[in-house]
């Protein structure tokens, strides 16, 4: 069960080499959080992340899951939630792609568009079924700044973004009510493994800010949250700005 | 029978969970409603007092008990009474207090039942001198996993089991308690101030057996040489000559007249959304510092009304949404004697992490009753409300339940959404038994709820 501070007792997180999923982890895991499901391609990393979180004092299992197959995701997460209750399921996979490559090879973006979109789309419904069942638990879904507004050098892996915060905004519409938590996490340019070597946008933030905003999120029960926080205001003008202003910007 | 899935939480307001609210009007109803509760399960609830998550039940069934509030029988030569569990100490109170009898303990509110009572085995300002409320339940009624209703008496496991049991036994359907004889409905009242913490711990301790009724309001956010000012108040029911004295209180001619009434003031009630943050270190320092520098240095003998002394905030319907959207966490411990050392450190801890608390209560505990997790214990109990959003402060209670885990002592578990399952067996060292006589009882976990689940009060 959620302690009176939203911190959840037992957590699945879905994408477990996800470096924000993994601080997020590491984070609760100091608080409350005993069990951990990390599901996500068998890999030395994943193994590697589940070792880590043992040595915090998890328990930790791993599980087969792969955001391509979405026919697999009703039997692989359904056989994590009849083990017990899951109080907080972690949406956290999803690649970036590399725009100007996937702009050439429509197949490559195509990959993009299925694992941050269609396969969360799939995750996200199985898991919000069992979650209704068991009457609580928080949907956290790791959504991101470039779903917002188109931007030329990176709107394949925005468009998915874009669909999948639409998808959980409306999942969190449709469990209102039901005891269900829906939370849309919206990070600005994460200096991660995965952002390497890409040129920093402004605002930029780390995998343990985006981990406390979401800790803190949790604890007031937030449908949305910007890391950093002043990304909503900054985004709000931003979405605004008439095309030919917003072209000129160094964005 | 009615059955709706709506969000439910506890008087803190944090945590919300679904579950199907039925409301039984019948004993048929309530075996029924046990009978067929579902995988899930099911939990009795009541007024919804309790400040965490002993009365919710995330999935399943939770069964409103206020449906069942019908007073069967009173003895008014013997003082006892014979009720239904979802009657609520209002309720007693109004009929009982004509006929010169009260309820044996309350809590700081009226607004809670007979079942809820016994389920978390309430406690008040005399337990020093009565103990908690299962020392004055003679025997109840339980209606069972197995959907058997079996009649309990005092001095067996069952009883025991189920005072303080936080509903995980059975669903209580009638109980008969023993009542306190009164001769008016008002209280004889007095008041004096405590500089700091010391002073007040030697005053309650040199005179608390003088009163049947004890209690501390402690200034939290008193720094330095005035950490853990107080506002010390001590209370008896007023015998009937006390209203002769004149001036002692407004409208004493009318309290002459009729010195068993019941007056209950009540306010409009505090609209549904306050924002948050309305009581932070600013306000809760203001009040506090007016409510300390209010109270007289000593006075003896004032009148007040019962509703007064003892339930002021119930004049003010849903005052828990004072705290916002973010809601309230309640911590309430208790040390025993000879572990004043950790309460100093305690509240200096407290005082020093600036928490605007503007309720905290300290008293002393008598002696202890059977329940197996029946919370008071002899010694000093303190209790706080605190808003939940205070950054860190799931942190600082942790640490705070550390130390009382080390003392020896333990937090009250109708007042908890928080605790780390982990130091549960430490501070309530008859769990197992509990744990044990539910596996036999309710093998299946027909009585289940978030509190249970959280800190795994079923056999593992």
């Amino acid at each position: 069960m959620k302690d009176a501070f939203g911190i959840p007792q037992s957590l699945l997180v879905l994408g477990g080499t996800s470096e924000i999923a993994l601080a997020t982890a590491r984070r609760l895991v100091v608080r409350r959080t005993r069990t951990v499901w990390l599901a996500g391609r068998p890999s030395p990393a994943l193994e590697s992340a589940a070792r880590q979180l043992r040595s915090l004092g998890a328990e930790v299992h791993t599980v087969a899951f792969d955001a391509l197959d979405p026919e697999s995701h009703e039997t692989v997460l359904g056989k994590v939630f009849a083990e017990g209750d899951i109080d907080m399921v972690l949406l956290a996979f999803g690649i970036l792609g590399d725009q100007a490559h996937d702009e050439r090879e429509p197949v490559a973006a195509v990959r993009v568009a299925q694992t941050n979109y269609t396969g969360a789309v799939s995750a996200g419904l199985v898991s919000a079924r069992a979650l209704q069942a068991q009457g609580h638990g928080s949907l956290v879904v790791l959504s991101s700044v470039a779903g917002e507004r188109a931007r030329r050098a990176d709107f394949i892996y925005g468009s998915s973004k874009a669909g999948l915060d639409v998808f959980a905004q409306g999942l969190g519409e449709a469990l209102h009510g039901t005891g269900v938590h829906v939370m849309v996490v919206r990070p600005g340019f994460v200096r991660s493994r995965a952002t390497a070597g890409l040129e920093e946008a402004p605002l930029a933030t780390t995998p343990e800010a985006v981990a406390t905003a979401i800790e803190l999120g949790l604890r007031r029960r937030s449908e949305t949250v910007w890391v950093p926080g002043a990304l909503r205001v900054v985004m709000a003008a931003v979405r605004h700005l008439p095309r030919a202003v917003f072209r000129l910007l160094p964005l | 029978m009615s059955a709706d899935t709506v969000p439910v939480t506890g008087w803190g307001r944090t945590a919300p969970t679904a579950a199907r609210l039925i409301r039984p009007r019948s004993y048929e109803e309530a075996v029924a409603a046990v009978r067929g509760c579902g995988a899930r399960g099911g939990i009795p609830r009541g007024l919804g007092r309790a400040y965490g998550d002993a009365a919710q039940n995330a999935g399943g069934a939770v069964f409103d008990m206020t449906g069942l509030n019908r007073v069967h029988a009173i003895d008014a030569e013997g003082g006892t009474v014979l009720c239904d569990a979802g009657v609520s100490l209002h309720r007693l109170m109004e009929v009982l207090l004509p006929l010169g009898w009260f309820v044996p303990v309350t809590p700081g509110t009226r607004y809670v039942t007979v079942g809820g009572a016994i389920g978390a085995d309430i406690h008040g300002r005399n337990h020093h001198v009565s103990g908690s409320f299962s020392r004055h339940v003679l025997s109840f009624e339980l209606l069972t996993a197995d959907g058997e209703i079996r009649t309990v008496r005092r001095g067996t496991p069952l009883f025991d089991a189920t005072t303080g049991g936080m509903g995980l036994t059975g669903m209580i359907l009638t109980a008969t308690v023993q009542l306190q004889p009164v001769e008016t409905s008002l209280m004889s009242v007095d008041t004096e101030r405590a500089r700091d913490l010391d002073d007040l711990m030697a005053r309650l301790t040199v005179t608390d057996h003088q009163h049947r009724y004890s209690v501390a309001w402690v200034d939290l956010l008193a720094r330095g040489a005035a950490t853990g000012r107080a506002v010390l108040t001590r209370g008896d029911h007023a015998p009937l000559e006390a209203l002769e004295t004149p001036g002692l209180l407004a409208g004493a001619t009318r309290a002459r007249r009729d010195p068993l009434a019941f007056g209950t003031p009540r306010f409009p009630a505090l609209p549904p959304f306050l924002p948050e943050g309305l009581l932070n270190r600013t306000t809760v320092g203001l009040f506090n510092e007016l409510w300390y520098r209010k109270a007289p240095r000593a006075r003896t003998g004032r009148l007040q009304r019962i509703s007064a002394f003892f339930h002021p905030l119930d004049a003010v319907p849903h005052w828990n949404r004072l705290y916002g959207r973010g809601g309230l966490v309640q911590y309430q411990f208790v040390v025993g004697q000879g572990q004043e050392e950790a309460l100093r450190r305690i509240v200096r801890r407290v005082s020093g992490q600036r928490c605007p608390s503007v309720l905290a209560v300290l008293k002393r505990f008598g002696d202890a009753d059977p329940g197996w997790l029946s919370f008071p214990v002899p010694g000093w109990t303190l209790a706080l409300d605190i808003p939940a959003g205070l950054p860190g402060l799931g942190a600082l209670l942790d640490e705070l339940d550390e130390e009382v885990a080390m003392a020896g002592g333990r937090v009250c578990l109708a007042k908890d959404g928080r605790l780390r399952p982990e130091l549960l067996t430490a501070m309530y060292p008859r769990l197992d038994d509990f744990r044990a006589l539910r596996a036999e009882l309710d093998p299946r976990g027909v009585f289940t709820s978030d509190l249970s689940r959280r800190l795994t009060l079923q056999a593992l």
